[in-house]
């Protein structure tokens, strides 16, 4: 598998993720600058968490309009992986490659800890070595993660199964205690509808390492891997 | 030369110069100053920049040790952690911005000194920090500390260091000077470390990062007075900060370092252009010429005078080799940063400054260094408290007395406040925020630093000797905890007026038994800050002198960590308790239960806390304990409570005196560990000469000791309620 991670100005988890997809590939990662317009043949394309131009207008809206943005986009046309994570997610929902938007906390403040998710589907490349019902750590560290959308397109997002992940509790149970940030119906990420792009606010990077406290993110990316191959 | 403002009583007092500092600018002019040179002398000469209250002290603490590359005086110390690397670390104060404006002084505080370790040539991989805020009563308070920590987390979290790790205290005598006190640790190549001292006539001086507007304009002088109920006024003199510049800083800088073109860099920290370029050419040996017409600026019509004093953030100075400025420009060019040559250095020995065509400033930079005053203040010894006796203190029912404690505001879990830092960004954290000391591996490796910060300002209050020789010890046992190596420590004085006698007195008295702890614990302080005059109307902050320590796990895999792993495992005490009785004298269960601060604080026995330490991290790297945990705040009962709470399994305590003083006394040097291997850990101990006793084996969900048990979902909820609660309790 060959995989691209793009680096805005103020991306900060792009190091992170080519460590994890060098973890499971065996090989380096290509780094992309944003004002690169050469993009080469890849599998895979991440847009990764950080502050890309600061978050100074709206999340990931500035990320959204670079010139790399439209090249993703036709990538994502043509079947290429596409995954964005955190700030990511929020750039690629900014430039429409997922409906929805994410909002400011419910809480308002920024939050670093482990949660839990449920795997809602395990039909794609990114989860294929996930079951449905698996409950996962994985860490969450954001502002603004707080998943909405419209009720037509939320009941399109479900009847469609496209909803990929849940915050939930330990029993896998879909909870507002369970729930960090305010996202509607809980959700931690959701897919396109080909399943080939998935946005996600928590980091499976973050816990693909023993030694960092727990490695549930790991079988992302060895999925990936299997899959692409 | 700039005639637009004479140079009157007024405006020398204004720029916080006394007038035997005005009398020796005469002297080394030789002529009376204009507005901009006497700007640069109130900054260069004050307190924050010359150190001329501390100076004399400072000169005795212990700097060097095989292992030191590089001790005070560069922008952050430098030591060497094998295999070619370098770990880069200093913590620094910004308590008078942040009291005045929390987010942003605080906030700026971070970026500072993520510079000061950057601008060396080390990537920064953990921030951490010291707080401490008045009581929670007051109603300043809540407002300040919810403040200061968006404010760390807002730049830390978009710069992409992780914050891994700090303390947070509450203390009435912080009610009107709060400290927030910064620290970032680096990683270099060893062969990839640059330095400020300027070399090479004729070598372009360059400017990168953002503009430069009128915010900060006397920031320096600002820290080196005290405060009074007008202070709000200043609040102008805060700097705000933009982490996004900061993070595209420093990847222009890492990238700038890879090549070879950089003769000397330091970032633009308190005063501004005028530090960083003054310093420069004075550590040279060199003179300075500065075109102030190209210095960019955010506003029009800016003074030369505000361009040299402006602290406006993320801006750094970089002397270049010669004709490489096209190499450098292109990479600022690349992450869309400002970039201009302002200037070059010369062999006159003198700053020069020009505008419009004309010299608005010429200063011999070596006599002006020279001449920075040096004081040798006047200072009395603190008066000592008698130690207090143990079974005189009011003594409570174990449970309920730890239950008070545990809910505590300076014992109860910061989780409220370290989930506001992304503390994993960077993909190293191997120990979270919550533990005895942060550990962050070296990137690509198995080896790793730990790294704490500490005081006890209350020890420090009733015996500054023995609160500074605490101060350090304490560092060095948390790095001990988690089996790491204590290498150098980073020292951040925060005391009150020096020009009291008393006050004076602490510093002194706080910097012998800092020194004497690092030598019995070949421990060198590299790098530090000296912030004075915290007092509000006269009355002063406790001498707080934080302390970051930074060791080395060589062995990741052998890191040990405070939560109880299995049941069924012994719990021992390691180390000498005082006595029978145990020490309660300037103990937390004396203040809060007893409702009393008096007494002698608990000694600090340097060689028997090397012993004891020595002896728990062979014991760690052996594999020998499932866990350990310092004893501090709370003293044995606290301390077994978070490793319970940390593993969620209980214990169940024998062998212990039901008395106060044993069950919550702070004696020093002490640890506990776990262990399947009870025998081992005691002939390790007792072949060292370290008093070591079984007291208790890890069981169920509940602490039990002498027919008394409290569940720990109780406990868990009196430690985790009472901070979130505090910050959503109605303003």
């Amino acid at each position: 598998m060959k995989a691209a991670v793009i680096v805005f100005p103020g991306s900060n988890c792009d190091r992170d993720i080519a460590l994890a997809l060098e973890q499971s590939i065996g090989k380096p990662t290509t780094m992309l600058w944003h004002q690169d317009t050469n993009v080469p043949d890849v599998d895979l394309i991440v847009v990764p968490g950080g502050f890309s131009y600061g978050d100074y207008l709206r999340c990931g809206a500035m990320a959204a309009h670079s010139p790399i943005m439209r090249e993703v986009k036709r990538r994502a046309d043509k079947g290429t992986r596409v995954l964005g994570i955190c700030n990511g997610f929020q750039i690629i929902t900014e430039a429409g490659l997922l409906p929805g938007v994410l909002m400011r906390n419910k809480d308002l403040k920024y939050v670093c800890k482990d949660v839990l998710v449920k795997v809602e589907d395990s039909q794609s490349a990114f989860t294929a070595k996930y079951k449905v019902g698996d409950v996962l750590r994985i860490p969450i560290g954001h502002a603004e993660g707080n998943y909405f959308a419209d009720e037509a397109t939320l009941k399109e997002l479900e009847d469609q199964g496209r909803v990929a992940f849940r915050y939930c509790t330990p029993t896998g149970e879909i909870t507002d205690a369970a729930n960090p940030n305010g996202s509607q119906h809980n959700i931690a990420g959701v897919f396109n509808k080909a399943r080939t792009v998935l946005g996600m606010m928590p980091h499976p990077e973050r816990l693909a390492d023993k030694h960092l406290g727990g490695t549930d993110g790991r079988a992302m990316f060895d999925a990936l891997v299997e899959t692409l191959a | 030369m700039n005639k637009v403002s004479a140079i009157t009583p007024e405006v020398i007092k204004t720029h916080g110069l006394s007038d035997d500092e005005y009398k020796r600018v005469l002297e080394v002019l030789g002529r009376e100053p204009n507005l901009v040179e006497l700007g640069i002398f109130s900054v260069m000469w004050s307190e924050h920049c010359s150190y001329k209250s501390s100076k004399k002290w400072l000169k005795t603490l212990p700097t060097t040790a095989p292992w030191v590359i590089c001790g005070p005086g560069e922008n952050a110390g430098v030591i060497d952690i094998g295999e070619g690397l370098a770990a880069i670390f200093k913590m620094e104060s910004h308590n008078h911005p942040s009291f005045i404006e929390p987010y942003q002084g605080a906030a700026t505080g971070v970026g500072g000194i993520l510079r000061d370790v950057f601008t060396m040539g080390a990537r920064p991989i953990a921030n951490m920090n010291a707080l401490r805020f008045g009581d929670p009563k007051h109603p300043k308070t809540r407002h300040l500390v919810a403040g200061v920590v968006a404010g760390i987390g807002g730049y830390g979290n978009c710069v992409g260091v992780p914050t891994v790790g700090g303390e947070v205290n509450f203390h009435a005598s912080y009610n009107g000077n709060i400290l927030v006190n910064a620290m970032t640790v680096g990683l270099a190549q060893q062969d990839k470390i640059f330095y400020s001292a300027a070399a090479g006539a004729g070598n372009p001086v360059v400017y990168v990062g953002s503009k430069t507007g009128r915010d900060g304009i006397h920031g320096a002088t600002m820290a080196s007075a005290e405060f009074d109920a007008n202070s709000e006024e200043k609040r102008p003199t805060v700097q705000v900060g933009d982490p996004f510049t900061e993070k595209l800083l420093i990847e222009a800088c890492m990238e700038l370092m890879q090549t070879d073109v950089i003769q000397s860099i330091q970032d633009m920290g308190a005063a501004g252009l005028t530090s960083s370029s003054f310093e420069m050419a004075s550590k040279g040996g060199m003179g300075v010429e500065l075109d102030m017409n190209a210095v960019p600026c955010r506003e029009e019509g800016m003074t030369p005078y505000e361009m040299m004093l402006s602290e406006s953030q993320e801006r750094m100075l970089i002397i270049l080799k010669p004709g490489k400025e096209d190499v450098a420009r292109k990479i600022f060019e690349k992450w869309e940063l400002d970039f201009a040559v302002i200037g070059h250095l010369t062999d006159t020995g003198r700053m020069v400054l020009k505008f419009n065509g004309e010299t608005v400033c010429d200063l011999p930079i070596d006599p002006l260094a020279q001449a920075s005053p040096e004081y040798d203040r006047p200072w009395v010894p603190t008066v000592k408290q008698a130690a207090l006796a143990s079974a005189s203190v009011k003594d409570v029912p174990w449970p309920e007395a730890l239950k008070t404690l545990m809910g505590c505001p300076d014992i109860a879990s910061r989780r409220w406040v370290w989930e506001q830092y992304d503390h994993m960004v960077m993909m190293d954290t191997a120990q979270r925020p919550g533990g005895d000391a942060a550990v962050v591996r070296i990137h690509r490796s198995n080896r790793a630093l730990a790294i704490t910060t500490d005081c006890t300002p209350r020890y420090v209050k009733a015996d500054p000797f023995e609160g500074g020789k605490q101060a350090v010890a304490e560092t060095w046992r948390n790095l001990t905890a988690v089996g790491a190596r204590p290498l150098a420590i980073t020292d951040n004085l925060n005391f009150g007026n020096p020009q009291k006698p008393e006050i004076m007195g602490q510093i002194v008295e706080a910097i012998k038994g800092i020194g004497e702890a690092c030598k019995a614990l070949d421990y060198p302080v590299i790098s530090g800050n000296v912030s004075l005059y915290n007092e509000t109307d006269g009355s002063p902050i406790l001498p707080t002198p934080a302390i970051g320590g930074v060791g080395i796990l060589d062995d990741l895999d052998t890191m040990a960590t405070v939560a109880f792993k299995a049941e069924g495992e012994t719990l021992l005490l390691i180390g000498q308790t005082n006595e029978k009785d145990g020490w309660l004298g300037q103990s937390l269960y004396l203040r809060e239960i007893a409702g009393q601060e008096k007494g002698a604080p608990p000694p600090v026995d340097l060689v028997h806390e090397r012993k004891s330490g020595d002896v728990v991290r062979s014991l760690i790297r052996g594999g020998k304990v499932t866990a350990c945990h310092d004893l501090a705040d709370g003293g044995l009962l606290v301390a077994v409570t978070e490793m319970a709470l940390a593993g969620n399994i209980g214990c169940r305590l024998e062998n212990l005196v039901a008395k106060p003083g044993v069950l919550f006394g702070e004696d020093q040097g002490r640890y506990l560990v776990t262990t399947k291997d009870a025998g081992t850990v005691e002939a390790a101990a007792k072949q060292a000469g370290v008093s070591v006793s079984r007291i208790g084996a890890t069981t169920g969900k509940a602490l039990s000791f002498a027919g008394q048990s409290v569940e720990l979902a109780e406990l868990r909820r009196m430690h985790e309620e009472w901070f979130p609660a505090y910050m959503a309790a109605p303003k």
